[in-house]
């Protein structure tokens, strides 16, 4: 199945991404789905974990086909991540999936201290991530998660960029001997070019994406397509940018932030977050602690009441734009 | 190793040692929490020393039973009660609260015999439902059990999972509250009531046994008679918090508090007449 194409882009940017031969994926949130299905018919120690979040977490088939593999906790996150911990600590792998914004924020102190802090191989899956549910208001957006769960030591922290990352990353995260967190959003995400080098993902393993050394966009999650259509954009006006996917938020790919800002002419980084404690911050903190000095901004969501809209609108009104980080780029250079 | 069986008379001898040890744990760390501690000792002899299948030997198994101690600040009762079982040698607990001494304030993964770190109250119900459905879905008969105190209910996560465990038919699960009936600030009835705690979880679908939490005769029955099929077990064990000190036997500024040296041999006092009384029992 398909989801329609979102309204995110520009006509421009959509003429871009044709230029590019980027094609339309599925929403990241299916691609998790049903890879998680298909680990889970091979091992049966994987389990789904929800708290009335099934049909939102596309795990309806999940349930249908692995009934002893699913288990429904009700609307009770804090009862969600304890559960998870248990089966965990039992030799289960679970992945307890559930809204980005409840299962970072209701049920934080389970993460920190059942799963991080207990040190167990759950796997917690915030879905509709961002402003996915950007109409909804703010108690339904996750702008905070990076932020808080890089203040609690033992998780990965993971965002991907599309279907092939987010495919990946669900199968990295069953293998995984700690804690993950794993963060999608709900619309559908355009395939991204193919890493430079064909480096496979690995965490910690930035992914670049476009050359260039006038300038660099490091991008997490739903963010990098837009960054990898700007440096088309900048491209045309003779400026040469280089996109960098950073699908690990933690662990940091500290080479390529470093790399970068040696490298580069200006560095922006790019996230659906609030510009407080996310990766633009984990990224200038180790510039600067690198003694690196290079003209720097974060593209995120301000310190300020969200607008609301479709996650296409917000990501407009806040510059998370081909328009909008080129012109982030521009800036700096000038 | 094998350890010889204990009589039930033995256990009542194990009863006393736990808490003399214990309090000379509080009294060399300088810090603990005292009457919490003393109030589920009796609980914690009859779960270690007559129902639960946990031992160094058996601790990798994957169907052993397990025990979460929700009531994460009565750690020196389990250290005592660990140190016994032979996890580790009882002088460990002398490190209690040092530096870096694995031996802290809560109980941790890092010390042997621990089954998750705990501490923040609310958590060791849902964990455990998480525990008794890795069981029931594997289809073995591993026993999950937590020791809540009556304090802690309070917090809702409890009733989430009470309501799960019920949903999921979680017969293998039991829930004790250490039902002492004070908690830091007073008594819990006045604080913020939960009584009728029985009515509570048989509302939430539990079987649920009250019994007086230092008779270990009426433990032992309540922990091992299986309630109706498909049904998690509630025991209320109605405990006195300090039990086994006199001065301190309900009495609240106990709960954190640590004796002086005058106090705390008046308390060796009357556990050597504890002992010397079980000992002419004979
Ligand atoms: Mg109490």
């Amino acid at each position: 199945m398909s989801a329609p194409a979102p309204p995110m882009h520009s006509p421009a940017a959509r003429a871009m991404a044709e230029r590019l031969g980027l094609t339309m994926g599925r929403a990241n949130l299916e691609a998790y789905a049903d890879t998680l299905l298909a680990l889970a018919r091979e091992d049966h120690r994987i389990m789904a974990v929800t708290s009335d979040s099934r049909g939102s977490g596309k795990l309806g088939p999940f349930g249908q086909a692995l009934p002893t593999q699913i288990v429904e906790v009700g609307i009770a996150e804090q009862n969600l991540v304890g559960i998870a911990a248990g089966l965990a600590a039992c030799g289960k792998k679970p992945f307890a999936t559930s809204p980005a914004c409840f299962v970072t924020a209701r049920s934080l102190e389970q993460v920190k201290n059942d799963i991080c802090y207990s040190d167990v191989p759950a796997v917690v899956v915030g879905i509709s991530a961002g402003v996915s549910y950007g109409a909804l208001g703010s108690t339904h957006h996750s702008l905070h998660d990076f932020a808080a769960l890089r203040a609690i030591h033992n998780i990965a922290i993971v965002a991907p960029a599309d279907n092939a990352e987010t495919i990946a990353a669900v199968r990295l995260a069953a293998a995984a001997a700690h804690p993950v967190y794993l963060r999608f959003g709900k619309a559908a995400m355009h395939d991204l070019p193919p890493a430079i080098g064909g480096a496979p993902f690995a965490f910690g393993r930035a992914r670049a994406l476009r050359e260039g050394t006038d300038a660099a966009i490091l991008a997490t999650g739903e963010t990098v397509i837009h960054a990898v259509l700007a440096s088309a954009a900048l491209a045309e006006e003779g400026i040469r940018c280089r996109v960098v996917s950073m699908p690990t938020v933690r662990p940091l790919d500290g080479d390529a932030v470093l790399a970068a800002g040696r490298e580069c002419g200006a560095v922006v980084v790019a996230e659906e977050h609030c510009v407080h404690g996310g990766l633009g911050e984990a990224c200038a903190t180790l510039l600067l602690t690198s003694r690196l000095s290079v003209p720097f901004t974060i593209a995120a969501l301000p310190d300020a009441d969200t607008v609301t809209g479709s996650q296409a609108d917000i990501f407009r009104h806040y510059g998370l734009t081909m328009e909008g980080l080129a012109e982030r780029v521009r800036g700096l250079l000038r | 190793m094998t350890r010889s069986p204990l009589s039930d008379r033995d256990l009542l001898r194990k009863s006393i040692e736990y808490r003399r040890d214990t309090l000379r744990a509080i009294v060399e760390a300088g810090a603990g929490h005292t009457g919490g501690s003393l109030s589920c000792i009796d609980i914690l002899n009859v779960l270690y020393n007559r129902v639960l299948r946990i031992t160094p030997e058996n601790w990798s198994s994957a169907v052993r039973d397990r025990y979460v101690q929700s009531k994460g600040h009565s750690v020196e009762a389990l250290y005592v009660v660990l140190a016994d079982q032979g996890f580790y040698p009882r002088d460990q607990i002398n490190t209690l609260c040092q530096y870096r001494s694995p031996y802290i304030g809560h109980p941790t993964r890092k010390v042997p015999g621990i089954e998750m770190n705990t501490g923040a109250l609310g958590h060791g119900l849902p964990i455990c439902v998480g525990m008794a459905l890795a069981a029931q879905r594997d289809g073995h008969d591993a026993r999950v059990f937590t020791l809540l105190g009556d304090g802690e209910l309070a917090e809702g996560s409890n009733w989430e999972a009470a309501m799960a465990a019920a949903h999921h038919r979680l017969d293998n699960l039991t829930a004790i509250v250490d039902h002492n009936t004070l908690q830091i600030t007073g008594a819990t009835r006045d604080v913020c009531s939960n009584e009728p705690l029985d009515a509570k979880f048989a509302a939430f679908g539990w079987h649920v046994r009250q019994v007086n939490g230092h008779d270990l005769a009426a433990l032992k029955a309540a922990f091992t008679d299986p309630g109706p099929p498909g049904v998690p077990v509630c025991v209320i064990a109605d405990t006195i918090k300090g039990r086994g000190v006199s001065f301190m036997e309900g009495v609240l500024k106990w709960h954190h508090g640590v004796p002086s040296a005058d106090e705390h041999a008046r308390a060796e006092g009357e556990f050597s007449a504890a002992l010397a009384a079980w000992e002419s029992s004979r």
